[in-house]
C-alpha cells in the first residue's frame, strides 16, 4: 500500500509542471522579484499600484489598451482604493462616444466611473498601422498570459540593451531586448528615468516603475485576488477542523473494528 | 435498482411512508443502495474515490450550471464574457475557478479510480460490464472536458479544438466532409462554439445517466474488496453502508477538498495554460499547443505514429482496448496482493502512463518521440502480452480462505 | 459490541454533522449571490437627466434600471388640480406635496402598479396617465383614480445635483 501511495505523490510530482518549461527558448533565465502579492499571504502594494497606474495611464496607455478594466475597477476593495471621487475625475479625463441622441447622431461626452478604459486605436488594424506593423497587446490580462508572469513583465522593461551583438540581424523599427524570446522587440523602450513624476516620494527609476507598472497590471490581471486568498484560508481553516471532526468521528465508529481504522 | 443480491431491510415507519412505499418505492431503494447496503468490512482508503468522483460531477453540474447563466457562447463575446463572470459577477471569480480547477481534479479522481480497479483486478468477472460502464463515463468525460476547454476561447481552446477535430480528417474519404460538418463552416468558428456549449451542457447529464448505470451494476454484484475474494458471510464480512462508510469516505472527501480548495484559492492557474488568457486569433498558433494534463498521455500515443491515421487508430485504440481488458487478462486471482508478478508489472504499466504524460508535453522532436514509440508498444504489450502470458506463469501467493479470515488476521497482527 | 454500539446522539457525531451542514450552507451562498446584480449593473444603477430641454406640458421617457421613468414637466393646471383633490377621494391617499421635490417636475417610475404594463401619458379619466392593459387610470400627480392598480406609481430616488439636472437612483 504504502508503495502505492509514493507512486500517487509522484504523479503528482510529474503532472504538474507540464507546463512550465514550454515556451522558454534560450532567453536568460527570469529574475524571481519578491513581489507584494506574491504567497498565500500576499496582498498588493496599494501605493505600488496607484504609482503602477500613473505609469500605464502616462506612458503604456499611449499604446496599450486595458480593455477588460472599468474606470469604477480603481475604487474598489483589494485594488489601487482610488476614492469615488479621484476615480470621476480621472475618468473626466478621457472621451468616449455616446449615442445616438434624440436625433440619431453619436456624440462625444466625457467617461464616466462605468466606462471601459478608453483604448488607444479603435480597432486592431489601427494599431498596427500606427505601430510599424506591430499590434500591442492588451494588457488586462498581460501577467496571466505569460509564464511567470510578472517577473517576466519586469525584465522585458528592464533588459534593454543598447548596443545589439553586431552578428544580430535587425531592421530599424526593432529594439534588443534579452528577456523577449528572439531578443528582438517592436516596442522601443518605453521607460525613461523620471519620465513619471511621482506624487510620493518615490524615485522614478526604471527599476521602480517597472516594478510598480508590473504591480499594477498584476492586479488587472487578479482585480480579486486579496479576496480569493483571505477566503481561501476559511476554507482551508474549516476543511481541516472538519476532516479532524470525521476523524475522530470514523475513528470512534469503527472502534471494535479495529481492521478498518483509515491508515 | 431494484434487483439486488439482498432482502430489503426498509420499513417505513409512517402511514404516509407505508403509502409512498406501495406506489414509488423510491426511499425504499434509496435505503436500500445507499443506507443499508452491505458493504465489505475491509476496504481500504482507494475504495473512497467512487464517492468523491461523485462529489466532483455534482460540483461541475452545479458550477457549470451557474455559469451558464453568464457566459456567451459566441465568438464575438464568448472570452469578454468570461472576463465579466472573473470581474463583474458576485463571487464569478470564485464559481469560475472552482470549475476550471474541478475538471483537473476529476480526471485526477477518475485516474485513481481507474488504476485502484486495475490493481485489484476489479474488471474481473461478474464485474465486466461495470467495469465497460465505467470506460464509457471516462470516453464522456474526455469528450465533455474538451468541449468544455474550447468555451473561454483562448488561443488554446481554439487552437485545441483545431486540433483535435482534425483528427477526423484522417478518416479516408469522407474524413473532409465529416470535419466541415464538425465545424459548421471551414475553420472552429462561431457554429463550432455554439455546438461544443450545447453539448458541454448535455453530455454531463448524460454522464449523470451512465453512472447510475455503474452504480446499478456494482450493487448486483457487490463491492470488491483488497482481498479480491468473494464476500460469503454477509453478516460477518460486511457492514452497513451508513454509517459506516458515509462516515470514512466524508473524511477522505474532506481531505480531497482540501487540495482541491488549495489549487482553488492559491494556484488556480497552474493547472491550466497561460495562452488561454490570449483571445483566440485564427491567424497565429501558439509555439506549444498542449492539451489539458490529463489528456496528455493520448496526445503522446498521437503524435508518436508517424501516419496520420495510423495516429488515431493507435490512440483510440488505446482507450478501446480498455474495453477488452476482462478477457485479456487470464489469471483466476483478482487483488494484485496475491499477483507477486502482475503487481510488479502494474506499477511499471502506472510508470509507463505517466511517462507518456510527460512525453505529451514535450515538443515533438528529437529523443521525446523516440521515447512515446517505445512506450506506446509498452503501453499495448501491457494488454496483449503481458496480462495475457501472466495468467499462466504466475505463482500466486497463498491466500486467506476467506474475507472473514483475512480481518482476523490482520487484526491479530495489529495487536501483537 | 451491542454495549459499544454508537448512537447518534454521540458528541462527535452531532458535531461533525452540524459542522458540515454550516460549511453546506456557506457554500451555498456563493451560488445564490451570483444571480443578484452584479458589479456592471450596479454601476448603472444612477443616471443624470439633463431637464433644460423639456418644456412646460412636456414629458420624457428615460430607461433607469431597465424601466421606464416619466419626467414630465408639469402645467399650472395640472399642479392645481393634483393639489386640489381631496384626499378622501384617493384609494392610495397621498398629498402631491409627498410626490414632488419641485412641484413642476413630476418624476415616476412609469410602471403600473397593477401589473407592469407601462401607462400612457395624458389619457384617461383623470388627465394623467391611463394602463392600457387593464383600465388603471392616474391623475397628474400619478395617484391611482380608478381601476385595478392597488398603488399610486412609484416615485424613484432622486436628487437635484444642479437647477436643471436630477440624477435618479
Amino acid at each position: 500500500m504504502r508503495i502505492f501511495a509514493v507512486t500517487f505523490i509522484l504523479a503528482l510530482a510529474f503532472a504538474l509542471p507540464t507546463h512550465a518549461n514550454a515556451a522558454t527558448g534560450d532567453t536568460p533565465p527570469l529574475p524571481s522579484i519578491d513581489w507584494s502579492f506574491e504567497g498565500p499571504f500576499g496582498s498588493f502594494d496599494r501605493d505600488a499600484l496607484r504609482r503602477g497606474f500613473k505609469v500605464y495611464q502616462e506612458v503604456c496607455s499611449a499604446c496599450h489598451s486595458l480593455q477588460f478594466l472599468h474606470y469604477r475597477n480603481l475604487s474598489q476593495t483589494g485594488g489601487p482604493e482610488f476614492t469615488e471621487a479621484e476615480v470621476k475625475a480621472i475618468a473626466a479625463n478621457y472621451t468616449v462616444q455616446d449615442g445616438p441622441d434624440e436625433f440619431g447622431d453619436m456624440f462625444d461626452r466625457p467617461a464616466l466611473p462605468r466606462d471601459r478604459f478608453v483604448s488607444p486605436f479603435p480597432n486592431s488594424q489601427a494599431a498596427r498601422a500606427a505601430n510599424g506593423g506591430a499590434l500591442p497587446p492588451d494588457l488586462s490580462l498581460i501577467v496571466n498570459a505569460r509564464p511567470n508572469g510578472a517577473n517576466y513583465l519586469y525584465a522585458l522593461l528592464t533588459s534593454y540593451e543598447e548596443t545589439p551583438p553586431p552578428d544580430l540581424e535587425m531592421s530599424d523599427t526593432q529594439h534588443y531586448n534579452l528577456a523577449m524570446p528572439g531578443a528582438l522587440i517592436a516596442m522601443a523602450p518605453p521607460l525613461l528615468e523620471d519620465i513619471v513624476e511621482y506624487s510620493d516620494n518615490t524615485p522614478a527609476t526604471v527599476d521602480n516603475m517597472s516594478r510598480d507598472v508590473t504591480t499594477f497590471l498584476a492586479w488587472a490581471a487578479n482585480p480579486h485576488m486579496e479576496q480569493r486568498k483571505r477566503i481561501g484560508f476559511q476554507v482551508m481553516i474549516y476543511l481541516v477542523i472538519l476532516a479532524g471532526l470525521l476523524y475522530f468521528a470514523t475513528k470512534k465508529l469503527w472502534r471494535g473494528r479495529k481492521w478498518q481504522q483509515p491508515e | 435498482m431494484s434487483e439486488n443480491n439482498h432482502s430489503s431491510s426498509y420499513t417505513p415507519r409512517s402511514a404516509l411512508a407505508k403509502w409512498i412505499d406501495k406506489r414509488l418505492p423510491l426511499p425504499r431503494a434509496l435505503h436500500d443502495n445507499f443506507s443499508s447496503f452491505p458493504t465489505p468490512a475491509n476496504l481500504n482508503f482507494w475504495w473512497t474515490f467512487g464517492g468523491i468522483l461523485t462529489v466532483c460531477l455534482l460540483i461541475q453540474i452545479v458550477t457549470g450550471i451557474v455559469l451558464a447563466m453568464h457566459y456567451t457562447p459566441n465568438s464575438e463575446l464568448a472570452f469578454s464574457s468570461v472576463q465579466h463572470i472573473m470581474r463583474d459577477v458576485n463571487y464569478g471569480w470564485l464559481i469560475r475557478y472552482v470549475h476550471a480547477n474541478g475538471s483537473s481534479m476529476f480526471f485526477l479522481a477518475v485516474y485513481i479510480h481507474i488504476f485502484r480497479g486495475l490493481y485489484y483486478g476489479s474488471y474481473k468477472a461478474p464485474r465486466e460490464l461495470l467495469w465497460m460502464v465505467g470506460v464509457v463515463i471516462y470516453l464522456l468525460m474526455m469528450a465533455t472536458a474538451f468541449m468544455g476547454y474550447v468555451l473561454p476561447w483562448g488561443q488554446m481552446s481554439f487552437w485545441g479544438a483545431t486540433v483535435i477535430t482534425n483528427l477526423f480528417s484522417s478518416i479516408p474519404l469522407v474524413g473532409d466532409a465529416i470535419v466541415s460538418w464538425l465545424w459548421g463552416g471551414f475553420a472552429v468558428g462561431n457554429p463550432t462554439l455554439n455546438r461544443f456549449f450545447a453539448l458541454h451542457y448535455l453530455l454531463p447529464f448524460v454522464i449523470v445517466g451512465v453512472v447510475l448505470l455503474h452504480v446499478w451494476s456494482l450493487h448486483v454484484s457487490g463491492n470488491g474488496n483488497p482481498t479480491g475474494l468473494d464476500v460469503k458471510k454477509v453478516d460477518k464480512e460486511t457492514v452497513p453502508f451508513h454509517p459506516y462508510y458515509t462516515v470514512k469516505d466524508g473524511f477522505v472527501i474532506v481531505m480531497f477538498l482540501l487540495l482541491f480548495a488549495y489549487f482553488v484559492f492559491f494556484h488556480p492557474n497552474l493547472l491550466g495554460h497561460p495562452d488561454n488568457y490570449i483571445e483566440a486569433n485564427p491567424l497565429v498558433t501558439p509555439a506549444h499547443i498542449v492539451p489539458e494534463w490529463y489528456l496528455l498521455p493520448f496526445y503522446a500515443i498521437l503524435r508518436a505514429v508517424p501516419s496520420k491515421l495510423g495516429g488515431v487508430i493507435v490512440m483510440f485504440g488505446a482507450l478501446g482496448v480498455l474495453l477488452l481488458l476482462p478477457w485479456l487478462d487470464t489469471s483466476k486471482i483478482r487483488s494484485a496482493k496475491f499477483r507477486p508478478l502482475y503487481r510488479q508489472f502494474f506499477f511499471i504499466f502506472l510508470l509507463v502512463c505517466l511517462g507518456l504524460g510527460w512525453l505529451g508535453a514535450q515538443p515533438a522532436e528529437g529523443g521525446y518521440v523516440i521515447a512515446a514509440r517505445l512506450l506506446t508498444v509498452y503501453y499495448f504489450a501491457h494488454f496483449f502480452v503481458i496480462l495475457p502470458a501472466l495468467g499462466y506463469i504466475e505463482k500466486p501467493k497463498p491466500m486467506p480462505a476467506s474475507i472473514e479470515e483475512s480481518l482476523e488476521s490482520k487484526t491479530k497482527t495489529e495487536k501483537l | 459490541m451491542s454495549s459499544e454500539q454508537p448512537t447518534r446522539r454521540d458528541f462527535i457525531y452531532v458535531a461533525s454533522a452540524a459542522f458540515a451542514g454550516v460549511g453546506a450552507a456557506a457554500a451555498a451562498w456563493p451560488l445564490i449571490d451570483e444571480m443578484n446584480p452584479d458589479a456592471s449593473v450596479l454601476a448603472l444603477a444612477s443616471i443624470e437627466v439633463d431637464l433644460s430641454p423639456i418644456d412646460t406640458g412636456q414629458s420624457i421617457t428615460i430607461q433607469w434600471r431597465g424601466k421606464p421613468v416619466f419626467v414630465r414637466h408639469r402645467t399650472r393646471e395640472e399642479i392645481a388640480e393634483a393639489e386640489s383633490v381631496p384626499l378622501d377621494d384617493l384609494p392610495d391617499p397621498q398629498p402631491d406635496e409627498d410626490r414632488i421635490q419641485r412641484p413642476e417636475w413630476l418624476v415616476m417610475i412609469g410602471s403600473c402598479t397593477h401589473l407592469g404594463c407601462v401607462p400612457l401619458g395624458q389619457k384617461g379619466d383623470f388627465d394623467g396617465w391611463f394602463c392600457p392593459c387593464h383600465g388603471s387610470h392616474y391623475d397628474t400627480s400619478g395617484r391611482i383614480r380608478k381601476g385595478p392598480a392597488p398603488s399610486n406609481l412609484e416615485i424613484p430616488p432622486y436628487q437635484f445635483v444642479s437647477e436643471n439636472r436630477i440624477r435618479i437612483g
